[in-house]
């Protein structure tokens, strides 16, 4: 036997910080929803009030990359995609306080999503980067007893072909002599 | 007795589960003595096969030992020992008389579930959802085999259980996938998936002729052993698959492809990929179609298509014009496992191949949960796991 290694710490780490990943995805999903369908809510509390067509492409944005977040077996790339768009909203956002809306606490919100995304996406990648050992190498194991050059047709002197499984005439050479290789 | 349970998505559990007990004239319990965890399994994992229930035993490539038979039961006897084919056959309908064994008329015995899904029932699978039988599987300690007077293939030889165990599943789903090729001494063999199906079918091509054989995937150990079975690989992650294919058939493309991937395909970075992937994570989609995509795309006209890797449901954007343009065969199905069994044993016997050469991974039944995930994240350069009960 061989091979076979128990859970571990770090393998109940590297869950618990997928399920973080997870949950940012479908909480990114959410945002994005939300942006699409009350921007002048959100604008006017985020102190854009005027810029909807901005919020709304926040939320295209925001559905992307939590789409991204839960489909790809590897989500690091988008868990950096939403690092990225949280420092967007952060200047979008920024250039705005001092005039209406509750600016400041918005800013808050978006630095406080942006340290959870670049905490996960760091962790995402540490993880990435541990995770690949030594690769095993089966460069010997050909399942052939000789060389596959030396196998090559080594069935055919005793094997015949189920009629029901051959090329359908209408597809075989025309007119049917046997072709050489 | 101990098995393996499917309790939901990504939940495997080893649980207490009752003995299985003759139902049927023509029944046997077998002792498994190695089981296989099938790419099909991950399916079933990963919950994109509908008609799972929780506490469904897994598993559908198994071997062991008859301990019981039942009275109608004339061809096997307490102590034979057997590989069991994961498709379960009567024998005596229509299709079963025509060597189509993958779609007994007789066997299914939610046959009016599956008439709803399919339009047709196909035959009873062991552990592989309630649309094909709701059997319990062969990850466990003994298995209950309907119609064993049928299928079951006796070992008589002194073969060890590696050798023979994947008679009952992958090593005739890719002998048949190469078969339905109808390899020609002049066609290039383009296989999508170096998995263990994949591998069995890059050897098949090899023994069945082909001039030369092209395998995609992205996994750097499957490759490896792919190159050594004889292929030319191509890892999709570093370089195009199409333009590959073409620079290796003088601008023609392979002649025959073989999907040995089916719905779960990994090619993240393509466009399509990440189309399935968002439709398939709100529903919309149940199978990532890429492989089909672009085998239609790349194949040569007049080419065939085989597709041994399972698909369950739904699928979209499939470019059927492209196929029905260039007159290309599709050649699809379950495996008809005892077509292939008796020559394919004695092919192991007579050394011509040795299957054993896919195991990378022996552990006990128990540790079965862990290696599930271990296989579905290709870690460890899993390629191939065998549980002994």
């Amino acid at each position: 036997m061989n091979a076979y290694r128990p859970a571990t710490n770090a393998a109940r780490r590297h869950r618990a910080i997928r399920a973080t990943a997870r949950g940012i995805g479908w909480l990114s999903i959410g945002v994005g929803v939300a942006e699409l369908l009350m921007p002048r809510t959100l604008a006017g509390a985020a102190g854009l009030r005027g810029r909807e067509g901005i919020v709304r492409a926040c939320g295209v944005r925001e559905i992307v990359t939590g789409i991204g977040i839960l489909a790809v077996r590897r989500p690091g790339p988008w868990m950096w995609a939403r690092v990225a768009g949280d420092a967007l909203d952060f200047a979008t956002v920024g250039s705005r306080v001092g005039r209406r809306g509750n600016g400041s606490l918005a800013l808050a919100a978006i630095a406080g999503a942006a340290v959870l995304d670049a905490g996960c996406a760091s962790a995402i990648d540490r993880i990435e980067r541990r995770g690949k050992p030594p690769m095993r190498n089966y460069s010997d194991r050909r399942g052939l007893p000789l060389p596959p050059t030396a196998m090559r047709g080594a069935a055919l002197k005793d094997f015949e072909m189920p009629a029901d499984m051959a090329t359908p005439a209408l597809l075989a050479p025309w007119p049917p002599t046997a072709l050489s290789p | 007795m101990k098995a393996l349970c499917w309790h939901g998505k990504k939940d495997v559990r080893y649980d207490d589960v009752p003995d299985p007990r003759i139902e049927e004239p023509r029944d046997a319990i077998v002792k498994v003595t190695s089981c296989a965890i099938c790419g099909s399994d991950l399916h079933l994992y990963d919950g994109f096969m509908m008609g799972m229930e929780s506490g469904d035993i897994l598993g559908h490539e198994f071997m062991g030992e008859v301990v019981e038979v039942g009275a109608a039961d004339h061809r096997l006897k307490v102590g034979d020992r057997v590989v069991v084919p994961f498709t379960i056959c009567c024998g005596e309908c229509e299709q079963c008389r025509r060597g189509n064994f993958s779609v007994c008329e007789r066997s299914n015995r939610n046959k009016g579930l599956a008439d709803k899904m399919f339009g047709h029932a196909t035959a009873g699978l062991f552990g592989y959802t309630h649309l094909t039988g709701g059997y319990a599987g062969g990850q466990a300690e003994y298995v209950r085999v309907p119609f064993a007077d049928v299928a079951p293939v006796k070992i008589t030889n002194g073969l060890t259980d590696d050798q023979v165990l994947f008679l009952g599943d992958i090593l005739p789903t890719g002998w048949q996938a190469a078969v339905q090729c109808d390899i020609q001494p002049t066609d290039t063999v383009a296989i999508w998936g170096a998995g263990p199906v994949g591998q069995f079918a890059i050897r098949a091509a090899v023994l069945l002729g082909a001039k030369q054989v092209v395998v995609i995937d992205n996994v750097p150990e499957r490759l490896g052993m792919a190159e050594a079975g004889g292929a030319t690989t191509i890892n999709f992650d570093h370089e195009s698959v199409v333009e590959r294919l073409n620079d290796l058939t003088a601008g023609k493309g392979p002649e025959k492809c073989i999907d040995a991937v089916g719905m779960e395909a990994h090619a993240t970075r393509s466009l399509d990929s990440l189309y399935d992937r968002a439709k398939q994570a709100i529903m919309l989609e149940t199978d990532r179609p890429h492989v089909l995509r672009e085998m239609i795309y790349v194949c040569r006209p007049a080419g065939t298509l085989s597709v041994p890797g399972v698909y369950g449901g739904l699928i979209d954007k499939l470019p059927f014009g492209a196929l029905m343009n260039k007159g290309l065969t599709l050649r699809t199905g379950q495996t008809h496992v005892n077509r292939w069994t008796d020559d394919l044993l004695r092919r192991i016997e007579e050394g011509q191949l040795d299957p054993s050469f896919v195991i990378t991974h022996t552990v006990a039944l128990e540790d079965g949960p862990e290696m599930y995930k271990t296989f579905r994240d290709k870690k460890d350069g899993c390629i191939k796991v065998v549980l002994k009960p």
